[in-house]
């Protein structure tokens, strides 16, 4: 709670930036309409305000400064719009019973979580087997490794509408599918590295006071090398579940996906909502906060158990 | 049929040898150490030319390696031209932006104890989120050319670079401080000779994973408008298309200058943090 103080300090200062930010940036749209409204201006049209700089049309303009916090298609909301559309798109549609409505963005947020789970699952099965055989057989360290690590400078963005086209033509018409493997491509990696660091991190002592035991390969791993990876896997799954949530994210953009709150962005984009685009962003903000938070508090749950806790 | 044989036993075959290679007396040596991943990769390729051409896969699903390698090969001023768009443009220029402005960030917040506590749980949230969503927001605002890419860049690789450098200037002991202060070392003196090289190898973290969300940055941008060139408008439009083989081209590209980019940062990092334990051999 020590940070308690500092952090809101922060998260003070950016809304505050944000806030200033809103009537520079908007000043010109809003300017352009008061305009159609019949407004005097100073400027008088829109092409001796290109001339202008924003903050002199700003102070020659002072009515339609207010005008720039309350727009309907703003270039930047207020974060009070953003917090409003949030709210008219999840909690007031909840309220109503309407929860699950193609436009409520807790379908879209429901829609995104599969996946990401999925790929989540998909991609940590994927990073525990392979560390596991890169800790046990030097061929498969020495292969695999650094195809691991050229994988993830791999821009995956640059496959997603591939794989998505593959699972098409391969006859998988669920949308989960491709963006499941698109966020399991990310997130494996994280994995398999914290557990390759993992599984490695008992000392010799302790393998060899195993071995004194009559121990076997499997013993070993079970009862020493398995419960000595676990702070290093929880590290890992908290990068990794971020990680497949912006995979699924990026699965959903640039691919013509129709729910998702990727998709949400890319028809806020299309059909010119900026409100919709913002209010998604926030969601799956949100959304990585609590998948973080949760894992976080499995892992302190789990260490505590296990007497390891920091 | 005879194909999909060939390309089992070759797998088979270069299983084998990389098994005796990895567990042979040289299994440390810098050739072996080169030679065994690159086998497994000659393997994947193999198997993957063998499977196409055994299977009869259409082109317009998944084309061979070898049709992929002709159309690179034919299309070089195309996927030049992209390069330049996306990765010298975008990607790089947004990259040294975004690095030098993280960097600055950081020593400037690292005068301030209050603002450190404030920034680092922030940014690591930040850091967490999926940024690359602001991508149509910021081609909306800064246009379709490379500035709106290079701007995406700039957000992206900002907040990991930050949050790893403030960590990086906590790294020094008090009794390394406290050393500098015996040598009555003023603020810069300090930070120039004990605290900046001792951030250096969490700055390289930084840098090293910015380095991959730069290209992914870059690449995400251009499908939400682009003038017609760049790897990801070329990708989304040879999706469309069905000109896949131009698109795996530019996979194959977009996998080089990945590579190569994530090289250089490590290259750089060998060089500039020889002394620190993970460099040592």
């Amino acid at each position: 709670m020590r940070n308690a103080l500092p952090i809101l300090t922060v998260l003070a200062v950016i809304l505050g930036v944000w806030y200033a930010a809103v009537a520079p940036m908007n000043i010109r749209v809003a300017l352009d309409q008061a305009q159609r409204g019949g407004a005097e201006l100073v400027p008088a049209t829109a092409l001796e305000r290109q001339e202008v700089s924003v903050w002199a049309l700003m102070l020659r303009n002072p009515v339609q400064i207010g005008e720039t916090y309350a727009m309907d298609r703003p270039r930047l909301p207020t974060p009070g719009q953003v917090a409003t559309e949030l709210w008219n798109t999840t909690a007031d549609m909840a309220l109503n019973g309407r929860a699950m409505s193609k436009r409520s963005l807790i379908y879209h947020g429901w829609i995104t979580l599969q996946s990401t789970l999925w790929g989540f699952a998909l991609g940590t099965a994927l990073g525990v087997l392979g560390a596991v055989a890169i800790v046990y057989s030097r061929v498969v360290d020495m292969s695999l490794m650094p195809w691991a690590i050229i994988s993830q400078t791999v821009p995956i963005v640059a496959l997603a509408p591939m794989i998505i086209v593959l699972s098409s033509q391969l006859g998988i018409t669920d949308r989960t599918v491709p963006k499941a493997i698109i966020s399991a491509y990310l997130c494996y990696f994280p994995v398999l590295v914290g557990m390759v660091k993992g599984l490695r991190s008992p000392a010799h002592a302790q393998l060899d006071l195993l071995k004194t035991y009559n121990a076997s390969g499997f013993q070993a791993f079970l009862k020493l090398r398995l419960p000595a990876s676990v702070p290093y896997l929880f590290t890992s799954l908290k990068v990794g579940i971020a990680a497949a949530l912006v995979g699924t994210i990026v699965g959903e953009l640039p691919t013509g996906a129709i729910s998702g709150l990727g998709a949400r962005i890319l028809i806020g984009d299309q059909f010119g909502t900026p409100l919709a685009i913002w209010a998604a962003l926030v969601a799956a903000a949100i959304l990585a906060g609590a998948l973080v938070t949760l894992l976080d508090l499995a892992q302190r749950i789990t260490l505590k158990r296990m007497g390891m806790q920091a | 049929m005879s194909w999909l044989v060939f390309a089992l036993i070759f797998w088979a075959g270069a299983w084998v040898l990389n098994a005796r290679l990895a567990n042979s007396a040289w299994h440390g040596t810098r050739a072996v150490r080169i030679l065994v991943p690159v086998l497994f990769g000659v393997t994947l390729i193999v198997l993957w030319e063998g499977l196409v051409r055994g299977l009869g896969v259409s082109p317009v699903i998944l084309p061979a390696p070898s049709a992929v390698a002709q159309t690179f090969a034919s299309s070089t001023d195309i996927l030049w031209e992209d390069f330049r768009q996306t990765v010298l443009k975008g990607a790089l220029t947004g990259f040294a932006i975004g690095s030098t402005a993280a960097f600055v960030t950081a020593i400037l917040i690292d005068r301030s104890a209050f603002l450190t506590r404030g920034l680092l749980p922030v940014g690591n949230f930040v850091a967490a989120l999926p940024i690359v969503g602001i991508a149509p927001i910021l081609v909306s605002w800064f246009g379709f050319d490379w500035q709106s890419k290079a701007a995406v860049v700039v957000v992206m690789v900002f907040f990991p670079i930050l949050v790893n450098t403030v960590q990086g200037l906590r790294e020094t002991d008090a009794m390394q401080r406290d050393l500098m202060r015996t040598y009555a070392a003023g603020y810069m003196q300090t930070l120039l000779k004990l605290r900046l090289p001792a951030a250096m190898p969490f700055v390289f973290n930084g840098l090293k994973i910015a380095t991959t969300l730069a290209l992914i940055g870059a690449i995400v941008a251009e499908y939400f408008g682009s003038p017609t060139r760049g790897m990801g408008f070329r990708i989304s439009t040879g999706v469309g298309s069905l000109s896949i083989d131009l698109v795996w081209a530019e996979i194959i590209v977009a996998a080089i200058a990945g590579t190569a980019f994530y090289g250089i940062v490590v290259w750089i990092e060998r060089a500039m943090t020889f002394w620190h334990p993970s460099q040592r051999r």
